[in-house]
Parts: structure tokens; C-alpha cells; sequence
């Protein structure tokens, strides 16, 4: 029992590391494992904070992200990347270093703006919400600097890890019904954008989105 | 300074000597049996020091008294060094002399002189494993004063021997910065020694060694001295990262008995990790060295955020 909010803390670590990882993976399959793996850390925190604070409803969440984001969503993005024959793509990442720069500057405005937050909250893992926070932000940046479609879905998709990272450490799990809300809303979410990545495809036989900007009618 | 303290100290001195060869020779044949090659014997680097020692030194018509004297001053370094990290015991008359900071700046003191002493002679591979050796020390060495940095906020203290007494008498507790400063530590050890994503400490392959070049011009004594600081090197690293990270077992001031259980201790940990360390120059491969930077840089990333994670949680 005395152990939780400090095994708490370090699957918080775990998932901000596994944010990073994700920033500087090159390779598309190895990033949808990282990104398994990100929920699977999301899973075991949410299930400790239910046992902690005796909130089924995190049990719940908890369901949901496992069944959702470690076994559904991954199985559908590797299905993608394999009808689209990108599976072995290596995208050229430009500047890694700077990026990790740029990634520890984005986590100490996230800590410094989280720091007065966690001290009203009455939650165990209150001090975890500064990480939760540099989650979302870091996802961000993976989104703006990728260039090719399925890594900026992914980043879409551990950005909402962020999220729900960020409400269970706040205040122990949002409303059940808006729990479901944004599952339903995930996965409607992959759905059309895989839709979306077969029709940049077929327009531009490639995934690079830069290629978008064609569409401009000169 | 007591009599017990000044034994425990030249007892360290002479255990870092003596197992720093032996370290480098358990990793070797570790390796050798994870590639499925037959294995060098184990005291094999002693034998090759006592084969070098009793060679003639040869020196280039044009090397200066620096390229007599690095070796020597390299030499002293890393026996300083392995003398300041606690080993056995935390009882070192010599700990107050350098603390974490300074043992960087010993590091970087050897770096120096050994690429001076490269570039010395004038040979095109001197130069060339001075200027990598320089490029990846420049990148390592905050990484791994940050790495102290997230020990020394734990135990408030810089000094070596404060931070393993804190840490291996406090009440046992899980901190995710050590756990982030203990992965940074590892890839900056991997760095610092030379060893497989960095540079391979097997190959005399011209276009990929950093350490081989550097001592490239250097023989009989005075390569025995460089190889034996190597391996000093090896050691004094993996002493800080189980000082750092698994610290029980060291023996207190005072209780000079507990050091007859520290020294199996000790072997037991560098034998786990010198097995650990082949295992991950097995399964990694060479990268490019301008793939370096990228490598160190995480190292940086994942130290400051040990850092800062530890501010935030306040642990």
C-alpha cells in the first residue's frame, strides 16, 4: 500500500519516457509498439490509482484503454501500415538532438505550470499531472514535425494517453459516461483516418503529407 | 583520519588494480560466448600486461616529453579515481579530495593528455581518434555530471561517499529519477568506454576506432600503462553505477568487518554486471559516428529529466 503512489510515479516516468522514445523512433512498426507499450503503462496506473483511492470506475477506465489502445487500435494500425506496404518505412527524422532540446525545454514549462496545480489536488498522484501535461505537449511536437501520416495519427493517439493520463492523476478518472465518450470517439477517430490514409495514397502514391499542399489550385 | 581509514583506502587502491584487469577480462570472454566464439581465458589481460611490461618502449624520432609522460599522468588519474569511488567502504581518508564534479574534471584530465599525446607524434590516426575522442567526451560529460546531479538532490551532498551512505541506509523507496539517471548512466558509460553502439574495443578498423587509434603509436610499457588505464577506466565507471544505483552492501565507516562481506559483494555485482554489459554490446550494433550525437543527446535528455522529475515529485 505504502508503495503505490510512489509505483504510481514511476509509470509516470515510464510513459513521459516512452513520449520521447516515440519522438525520436524512425521506424513506423517499432513506433506502434511504443505506443502499445504507452498504453499498457497508462493501464497499470489507472488499475493502481482504482486500488488506491477504491474507485471502480478507474477499473473501468482502465478496461476501456487496454482493450483499446494496447490491443485494438495497435492490431488496426499494423493492418494499415500493411495494406499500405509501409510497414518497413524508415522516415527521415531531421535533427534529433535539437528535438530532445526543444523536448526538455516543453517538459520544465509544463512542470512549472503544473507545479501550483498539483498542490490543490487532493489526489494521491497529484504530483504526476506536470508529466501528464509534458505528455500532451510532447505529442504535439510529434505531430508538427512528422511528416508522414501514420506517426502524426499516432501522435494524435498518445496525446489522448495524455489526456486521460491527466484527468486520472488530477481527480481520480473523469465521468464514466464521458469515459465512453471519448473511447467511442477514439475509435471512430482511427476509423476515418484510416480512411483518409488510403485516399492520400491513392491521390499522391505516398504518405507524406507535405504532398497536401498540392492541392492548392495555382 | 584513522589507521582503519588509511587501510580501508589502500585496500580500495589495490582492489581496483587488481580487479580492473580481471573486469575487462570477464567481459571479453562474456562476449566471446554470446557470439559464439571461444573464449580468451580470463586472466588473459594480465598476461598481456606482463608480456608488455617486460617489451622495449619504441618512440617516434619526433615524439615530445608530453607523449612520455600521458601515459603515466593517465595512469594516475584513473588509479585516483578508482581510489575516490567507494567500493569496499565509504571510510576514504582520500573522498574529501575530489568529489563527484571533480571526478569528471579527472576524466576529462585523462581525456585531454591522451588526445595531446595522440596528436603529438603527427600520424594521420592520432589525430583523427583525438578529435573523435574529444567529439564524444564533450557530449558525455554533461550527461554525466547531470547523472550526479539527480543522485547528489536525493542525498544533498556531491561528495561520493555521502551520496552511497544516503542512499543505501534510507528507508527503501522507488525514485523514478534514479531510474532515468540510471539508463543515461549506462549509455554514457557505454560511451566514455569505448564500447559497441560508440566504438568497437575489438577492431583495428581505420574508419570506425576511436580508443585503438589514440594509442595506436604507444608500446611496451607505456602501452601496458594506457591498456591498464583502460581497464581502471572500465572499472571506476561501473563502480560509480553500482555506488549510485545498487549501493547495498558497501561497508559503513566504523565497521571495518562488514568490508570481509563487501568484497564478495563487490565481485558479485561486477560479475552480473560485466555479463549485462556484453549482453548489450551483443545485441547492439556500431552506429555510424555521426549518429553519436543523437545517443548522447538522449543520454543528456533522460539525466535532465531524472532531474527535473525528481524536482517535480519532490523525492
Amino acid at each position: 500500500m505504502k508503495f503505490i503512489p510512489q509505483l504510481v510515479n514511476l509509470l509516470a516516468a515510464a510513459i513521459l519516457l516512452l513520449s520521447f522514445a516515440m519522438i525520436s523512433q524512425r521506424r513506423i512498426a517499432s513506433l506502434i509498439n511504443l505506443f502499445a507499450l504507452q498504453g499498457a503503462a497508462l493501464v497499470a496506473a489507472s488499475v493502481l490509482l482504482g486500488y488506491a483511492a477504491h474507485n471502480p470506475d478507474l477499473y473501468v477506465s482502465a478496461a476501456l484503454t487496454l482493450a483499446l489502445k494496447v490491443m485494438l487500435i495497435p492490431w488496426l494500425l499494423y493492418r494499415v501500415i500493411r495494406r499500405l506496404n509501409v510497414r518497413w518505412d524508415v522516415e527521415p527524422l531531421i535533427n534529433v538532438p535539437t528535438m530532445m532540446i526543444v523536448g526538455i525545454g516543453l517538459v520544465i514549462f509544463a512542470f512549472s505550470l503544473a507545479l501550483p496545480i498539483s498542490r490543490l489536488s487532493a489526489s494521491i498522484a497529484g504530483g504526476a499531472l506536470g508529466i501528464a501535461l509534458a505528455c500532451v505537449l510532447l505529442s504535439f511536437m510529434m505531430m508538427i514535425t512528422r511528416s508522414r501520416a501514420v506517426p502524426q495519427v499516432i501522435g494524435f493517439l498518445s496525446m489522448e494517453n495524455g489526456l486521460i493520463f491527466a484527468a486520472t492523476t488530477a481527480t481520480n478518472g473523469m465521468p464514466m459516461i464521458v469515459e465512453f465518450g471519448i473511447a467511442l470517439d477514439v475509435l471512430v477517430g482511427i476509423l476515418i483516418l484510416g480512411v483518409f490514409m488510403f485516399q492520400i495514397r491513392e491521390q499522391f502514391d505516398s504518405l507524406d503529407i507535405r504532398n497536401l499542399e498540392k492541392l492548392k489550385e495555382d | 583520519m584513522s589507521v582503519v581509514g588509511v587501510l580501508s583506502q589502500l585496500l580500495a587502491i589495490a582492489v581496483a588494480l587488481l580487479l580492473a584487469p580481471l573486469l575487462t577480462g570477464w567481459v571479453n570472454q562474456c562476449r566471446a560466448w554470446l557470439q559464439n566464439k571461444s573464449a580468451p581465458p580470463l586472466l588473459q589481460p594480465y598476461r598481456m600486461l606482463h608480456k608488455l611490461f617486460n617489451k622495449d618502449s619504441v618512440l617516434a624520432t619526433n615524439a615530445s616529453p608530453l607523449f612520455r609522460a600521458s601515459p603515466y599522468i593517465v595512469f594516475g588519474c584513473m588509479v585516483l579515481a578508482g581510489a575516490i569511488v567507494p567500493t569496499l567502504s565509504t571510510d576514504l581518508p582520500l573522498s574529501p579530495v575530489a568529489d563527484a564534479i571533480a571526478l569528471v574534471g579527472l576524466f576529462a584530465l585523462a581525456r585531454v593528455f591522451i588526445s595531446l599525446a595522440a596528436m603529438d607524434v603527427g600520424t594521420a590516426f592520432g589525430t583523427l581518434g583525438a578529435r573523435r575522442e574529444m567529439f564524444v567526451g564533450f557530449l558525455a560529460e554533461p550527461a554525466l555530471l547531470m547523472v550526479f546531479f539527480s543522485a547528489s538532490l536525493i542525498s544533498k551532498s556531491t561528495s561520493l561517499t555521502t551520496i552511497v551512505e544516503t542512499l543505501a541506509h534510507r528507508e527503501l523507496a522507488i525514485y523514478p529519477s534514479l531510474a532515468f539517471a540510471g539508463v543515461a548512466f549506462t549509455m554514457i558509460s557505454l560511451a566514455e568506454n569505448a564500447r559497441i553502439p560508440v566504438d568497437n574495443p575489438a577492431t583495428h578498423l581505420e574508419l570506425t576506432m576511436i580508443h585503438e587509434a589514440l594509442i595506436l603509436e604507444y608500446s611496451g610499457r607505456h602501452l601496458a600503462l594506457m591498456e591498464w588505464a583502460a581497464s581502471l577506466k572500465l572499472f571506476a565507471y561501473s563502480c560509480i553505477g553500482l555506488a549510485l544505483f545498487i549501493p547495498w552492501g558497501v561497508a559503513q565507516a566504523g565497521a571495518p568487518l562488514a568490508m570481509l562481506l563487501a568484497l564478495p559483494a563487490l565481485v558479485l555485482k561486477l560479475a552480473v554486471g560485466g555479463a549485462t554489459l556484453a549482453f548489450l554490446e551483443t545485441i547492439s550494433a556500431k552506429m555510424r559516428i555521426f549518429r553519436v550525437p543523437e545517443f548522447l543527446a538522449t543520454a543528456f535528455m533522460l539525466a535532465v529529466i531524472g532531474l527535473l522529475v525528481s524536482i517535480l515529485l519532490g523525492v
